[in-house]
């Protein structure tokens, strides 16, 4: 069956295979789920990255299936799992909005609830709708570990309905999408950054104390161990996956020193932060960012001034039709430098731009704009590399652009 | 002699900030200042007093919990009923404009009361979501060139005689009760299901809404603005036709 969703090319074998076994038996992804140790991953931001890490740790104990390609549908769950050898766990990733319905037929041992943030609303509906679809599927469910992020109230609220839960710490600094209360509809207080705690103004939804939490780079157990965390990944974001991940793996039952060690060399996620060749001696770094919580840390990864930047925008159905949400993100902190705006929306951003008094310029092609950037490049910074941050089908037109990882176009939802 | 600084207000971004309405604060605050004219944004959160010394005040889209919120404290405190009064201007857009007609959808779907700044009611109909791009002719009294921006709405708004509305739907839903309406217009408040966010994408209604409290403006460079507008016009024309 792989065989045959190969030579269907647009899958690149991991859907079409799904997607012919799950038309033959509805209940496929039961079926090959039973009797195995099941880990899923889910959330707005990270999890591509947070199944990577958690699979490196869980390797420390034995084989570990996993769909790699962040193909998070039922689909790409069921070519993942049939592709599984005996005895592995499994490791998957999934889209925030099936969950229950995987959890329904996979019956993890183990959830890890990253975050929840806006992102293509006009696709997927409310924020707070997929709070309250977590929070069912996870209500008095006893087999499943969950493993959640205490510092995003809406996660909190999803989790607490659950008996065993592993309350992480990560520090997160995206407070947007929770300023009133998923439990009573009242303010949410914060405390002063970065996570000095939450509680809603009026009920008793507030802020756990954490098992595990992030202490910069270092992850402390509320049992006093104390580990590096030393990552390749780049960035606080990837620290906190990687929290996530060792307090998941930790659950599933896997040692944390080693958790934490295996994850280190995780380097390129799915052409995360991989340098590629664009022609005429100049590389790209590129960085996936898909909405304003994840935008926001991707800036903070960007080489600093006066390197100049590539920004491409996209508004297909994977990245939501409507870039409103250029307007949330900061992009003033790219005030300083020049900015190539390229993608099929990135008049939109040419836009942004110009208000946030950014130096740009608006270069429909791709790979162009790659080359203009580093042509701009001040003499002494070489301008050889250049950072490029895209979101979703932009990072992908780009990769495939230069002929790196493959095609996932008609994998509309994976991300 | 130096001028005061225009103060735009930009009410509860947390609650009804979702399409990145934040935007036309900045578009509104960046087109004094390149005119000379100092402006301030002023962002009130929930809880936080509202100011009711303000030019212009800005209110855009939400959730359904966080919209009842909004106009729970607009209501009680009647400070932004006060500030119009004296004079200032309002944006209200998508959740923003239906908390300021006389009622809007509730988040359990029970009609909630709104804060009656606009002749208008917004009710929860059984069609589908409406979503997408639209363009609107606008009211004729605006001077202004057709309206670009993007819709995302489950509920529809009836305007009553004490509104127009702001502009007519050539593509896309708008209002949606039948009249082919899309906003509401009434002296300095207007309502707009438009984001984009809709001042970014009509550089001359945001002016407009300048003028309004501030008087006659010289014109701005917008050739940026004006590439955008015309490939989202066209966009427009062919994806909701």
């Amino acid at each position: 069956m792989a065989e045959v969703s190969r030579r269907v090319r647009a899958g690149g074998g991991s859907v079409i295979g799904g997607r012919l076994m799950l038309a033959i038996d509805p209940r496929a992804l039961e079926r090959l789920a039973a009797g195995q140790v099941v880990a899923l991953v889910t959330g707005t931001n990270g999890k591509t990255t947070t199944t990577r890490l958690l699979t490196a740790a869980m390797s420390t104990q034995g084989p570990v299936t996993t769909n790699a390609a962040g193909a998070n549908l039922v689909s790409g769950l069921v070519s993942a799992l049939a592709r599984h050898t005996p005895g592995a766990a499994a490791v998957l990733e999934v889209d925030e909005g099936l969950l229950r319905q995987a959890i329904a037929a996979a019956h993890p041992a183990v959830v890890l609830l990253l975050n929840l943030s806006r992102d293509q609303l006009d696709r997927t509906g409310e924020v707070r709708m997929h709070a309250e679809r977590w929070r069912a599927a996870l209500d008095g469910s006893q087999a499943t570990h969950v493993v959640a992020n205490v510092d995003d109230p809406l996660v909190t609220w999803a989790a607490r309905a659950s008996a065993r839960v592993t309350w992480v710490g990560t520090g997160q600094r995206w407070r947007l999408d929770a300023a009133s209360c998923p439990e009573c509809g009242a303010r949410i207080l914060w405390g002063s950054p970065p996570a000095d705690g939450w509680a809603c103004s009026v009920c008793d939804l507030r802020r756990p104390d954490a098992d595990v939490w992030l202490d910069d780079h270092t992850l402390v157990f509320a049992d006093g161990l104390r580990l590096d965390i030393r990552l390749a990944l780049p960035g606080w974001a990837n620290r906190a996956n990687a929290a996530m991940a060792a307090a998941g793996a930790v659950a599933a039952g896997a040692d944390a020193e080693a958790s934490v060690r295996a994850m280190a060399d995780v380097a390129d996620v799915a052409g995360r932060y991989q340098v590629v060749a664009v022609g005429g001696g100049v590389r790209a770094r590129l960085l996936l960012a898909k909405n304003p919580a994840g935008w926001a840390e991707a800036l903070d990864l960007l080489r600093p001034a006066p390197l100049p930047v590539v920004v491409g925008i996209n508004a297909r159905i994977q990245d939501g039709r409507d870039p409103s949400w250029l307007w949330d993100v900061p992009f003033e902190r790219l005030r300083g430098r020049f900015v190539v705006a390229t993608g099929e929306r990135g008049r939109d951003l040419a836009v942004r731009l110009h208000y946030a008094e950014v130096e740009h310029e608006f270069v429909a092609d791709e790979l162009d704009a790659i080359r203009r950037a580093a042509a701009t490049a001040p003499h002494g910074y070489g301008g050889a590399e250049v950072d490029v941050a895209a979101n979703y089908s932009s990072f992908q037109q780009i990769r495939k652009a230069v002929g790196s990882g493959e095609s996932r176009e008609g994998q509309t939802g994976a991300a | 002699m130096p001028r005061d600084a225009v103060t735009i207000v930009l009410l509860y971004p947390e609650l009804l900030g979702t399409y990145g309405d934040g935007g036309n604060a900045l578009v509104l605050a960046q087109r004094l200042r390149w005119r000379e004219r100092p402006a301030d944004i002023v962002e009130v959160t929930a809880g936080e007093p509202v100011p009711e010394s303000g030019q212009l005040y800005l209110m855009g889209g939400g959730e359904d919990g966080p919209q009842a919120l909004a106009a729970r404290e607009l209501i009680a405190s009647r400070a932004l009923h006060r500030a119009l009064d004296g004079g200032a201007a309002l944006l209200a857009v998508c959740a923003g404009f239906q908390v300021v007609g006389h009622e809007f959808v509730g988040p359990e779907g029970e009609p909630h009361a709104g804060l009656g700044l606009l002749d208008c009611v917004t009710r929860r109909d059984s069609g589908a979501r409406r979503v997408g791009e639209v363009v609107a002719e606008p009211d004729p009294s605006l001077g202004l060139p057709p309206l670009t921006g993007y819709e995302n709405h489950q509920s529809v708004t009836a305007l009553g005689p004490g509104v127009r509305p702001l502009g007519r739907v050539v593509v896309g839903a708008g209002n949606d009760t039948g009249d082919r309406s899309e906003g509401a217009l009434a002296g300095r408040v207007v309502g707009t299901y438009l984001h984009g966010p809709v001042l970014a994408r009509n550089p001359g209604l945001a002016d407009h809404l300048l003028a309004s409290v501030v008087g006659d403006l010289e014109p701005l460079d917008d050739v940026e603005a004006e590439a955008l507008r015309k490939e989202r016009l066209a966009a427009a024309r062919r994806e909701r036709k």
